[in-house]
């Protein structure tokens, strides 16, 4: 058994048969109540030795669970047969809450920034939700979505294995009680990633890189920092999560390193999207997005002398920091 | 007439979705009405009224919810009817999580939240598992990671339904759920039709207004925990 993943087939399968590779199905069953005591049963077997009344009780019937099992292995594995990464994604403009046209036509790459301005309200939601529904001209601002400069496929578009979109904001914590470890692997498995350790390991080293101050995978998530659950989010992000676009809204500068965050990103090919008015993130962009009554107003590519001011940005940033660092370690200011 | 149900855990968001909802119809020239069921209190009849949805309540009080629900149904339909409704939602509020408010050819949604914890989905019965339409909210103060993992573990719980996100306080996300309600079938009687799973039973003394505790009291219904 491998790929060609056959409904029946497991279902005839034994218990014991299907601990290793396949435990994640008797963890499905299990969850839906029905547990395994014999090994030499098969699935099959078990599910027939309940009685409508003890169906009943579990609130779903046979028929209904097999039908329910049979879509789920589908889904669980139509994910992964697919190799069609998304290059580019490219937005036709339609018009702005006057109705005006936007004449916009933009490309988003793989590894690329681009960040989006523009006052509360502007429309910077509706852009990136046009984005993740990859709408056709169906939409209230009559955008459409091209990508790899093709037509999507919009039967896609409630699909968890291809959500376009992931995202990051100021407002996100973890609320799960579990240790980032143990979360990890959850995260891991139910994206059906082989080596889930090795994964782990390498998402909490990356975040550690980007996070002021180190945590292991014993901390629990709840008592993570806001620098650090920050730089967790955006690890597992770069690593873990299949979506290709990464929307981030305002990253704070406190106790993470915005600059190797996004170069993390950069470099798993991700398409970023940043909703910013941090002139240091702004500018680190390629491209500029300003959204205004509702629509794109126009895009600005970050010029040379932008990308020159960025360096004296980063410099005052440096000096800013280094006072933190030294109000952190109780020494007194005197100078700057 | 388009019916829909709209069921799911108490406070996870049902109100808010269907209020983003109703004022994205109306938009579009629809109108809709509400059929609100719960317990014991609901004063939502403000927040519907602020944005001109008809709304009538209907408190169980004594009653089991969804046995109060599927009695009262066809008299709401009746209701919608009149009112000349191109919409009519019914909202409840699942109480024991074993709860079956969705009948068959009756568009269905199910809406919880990503708050109440990754092993929720496995929780919740019917209400979830043969829902078409599964609305997670508070998806903007949880991380991205736990958002994945909720949403797959609801898929787990329910492969056949469309998952969509939908932030109850801005409304992202409810025009994707107008698009999908917009093919819900119309519903001209309910007479005949059923519920798409059993609701919970219960017929003992406890249900006529028994209060004593001990074996002598109970009658009926029982069901015993082997310790």
């Amino acid at each position: 058994m491998d790929k060609n993943i056959n409904t029946a087939e497991i279902l005839l399968s034994t218990v014991g048969s299907l601990e290793n590779e396949f435990a994640f199905v008797l963890q499905y069953f299990s969850d839906f109540g029905i547990h395994f005591n014999e090994k030499l049963q098969s699935i099959d077997q078990r599910l027939n030795e309940l009685t409508p009344d003890e169906y009943d009780d579990l609130g779903i019937s046979q028929e209904q669970l097999l039908q329910n099992f049979e879509q789920f292995l589908q889904q669980k594995f139509s994910g992964q047969k697919e190799d069609n990464p998304i290059q580019s994604i490219r937005i036709l403009g339609g018009h702005n809450k006057s109705g005006e046209a936007e004449n916009a036509d933009i490309y988003l790459s793989k590894g690329s920034i681009t960040s989006i301005v523009g006052p509360t309200g502007s429309g910077k939601s509706r852009l990136l939700a046009d984005i993740e529904w990859m709408a056709q001209n169906d939409t209230p601002t009559g955008r459409t979505i091209l990508i790899n400069d093709e037509l999507p496929d919009i039967s896609l578009r409630f699909s968890l294995e291809h959500k376009l979109v992931a995202q990051l904001s100021q407002n996100m914590n973890f609320v799960m009680d579990a240790s980032v470890q143990e979360f990890l692997i959850m995260h891991a498995e139910s994206r059906n990633v082989k080596n889930a350790t090795s994964m782990v390991d390498k998402i909490i080293l990356q975040a550690n890189e980007l996070a002021g101050e180190s945590f292991t995978g014993e901390t629990p998530l709840t008592s993570l920092s806001g620098g650090q659950s920050r730089a967790l989010m955006i690890a597992d992000t770069a690593l873990l999560s299949t979506s290709p676009v990464v929307l981030i809204d305002e990253i704070e500068n406190a106790g993470i390193d915005r600059k190797k965050a996004l170069q993390l990103l950069v470099r798993n090919e991700k398409i970023i999207l940043m909703a910013t008015h941090d002139p240091i993130l702004a500018l680190m962009a390629e491209q500029r997005l300003v959204i205004k009554n509702g629509g794109i107003h126009k895009l600005l590519i970050t010029s040379k002398a932008e990308k020159n001011n960025l360096k004296q940005l980063e410099t005052l940033d440096a000096q800013i920091m280094e006072l933190r660092q030294k109000l952190r370690s109780g020494e007194e200011i005197n100078s700057t | 007439m388009k019916l829909i149900t709209v069921s799911g855990p108490p406070s996870s968001g049902k109100t808010a979705v269907l209020l983003k909802l109703i004022a994205q119809l109306q938009q579009s020239g629809k109108n809709a009405g509400v059929i609100k069921f719960d317990c014991l209190y609901a004063n939502e009849s403000q927040q519907f009224a602020r944005i001109n949805i008809p709304v009538k309540i209907g408190l169980s009080g004594n009653l089991c919810p969804d046995h109060f629900f599927v009695s009262n149904i066809e008299d709401g339909l009746s209701w919608g009817h009149e009112q000349k409704f191109d919409y009519l939602f019914t909202e409840s509020a699942g109480l024991c999580n074993r709860c079956s408010p969705h009948i068959k050819n009756v568009l269905a949604v199910c809406v919880i939240d990503n708050l109440m914890g990754m092993e929720t989905p496995k929780k919740i019965g019917p209400m979830l598992r043969l829902a078409d339409i599964v609305v997670i909210t508070k998806s903007d103060i949880v991380s991205q990671a736990e958002r994945e993992v909720f949403a797959f573990r609801v898929r787990q719980a329910n492969a056949k339904a469309t998952i969509l996100f939908v932030n109850g306080i801005n409304g992202q996300g409810t025009f994707e759920l107008s698009r999908l309600v917009e093919n819900a079938p119309e519903i001209i009687t309910l007479e005949q039709e059923r519920l798409r799973f059993s609701m919970p039973a219960a017929l003992c003394s406890y249900c006529l207004g028994e209060t004593k505790i001990g074996a002598e009291y109970q009658v009926g219904n029982l069901k015993k925990i082997d310790f």
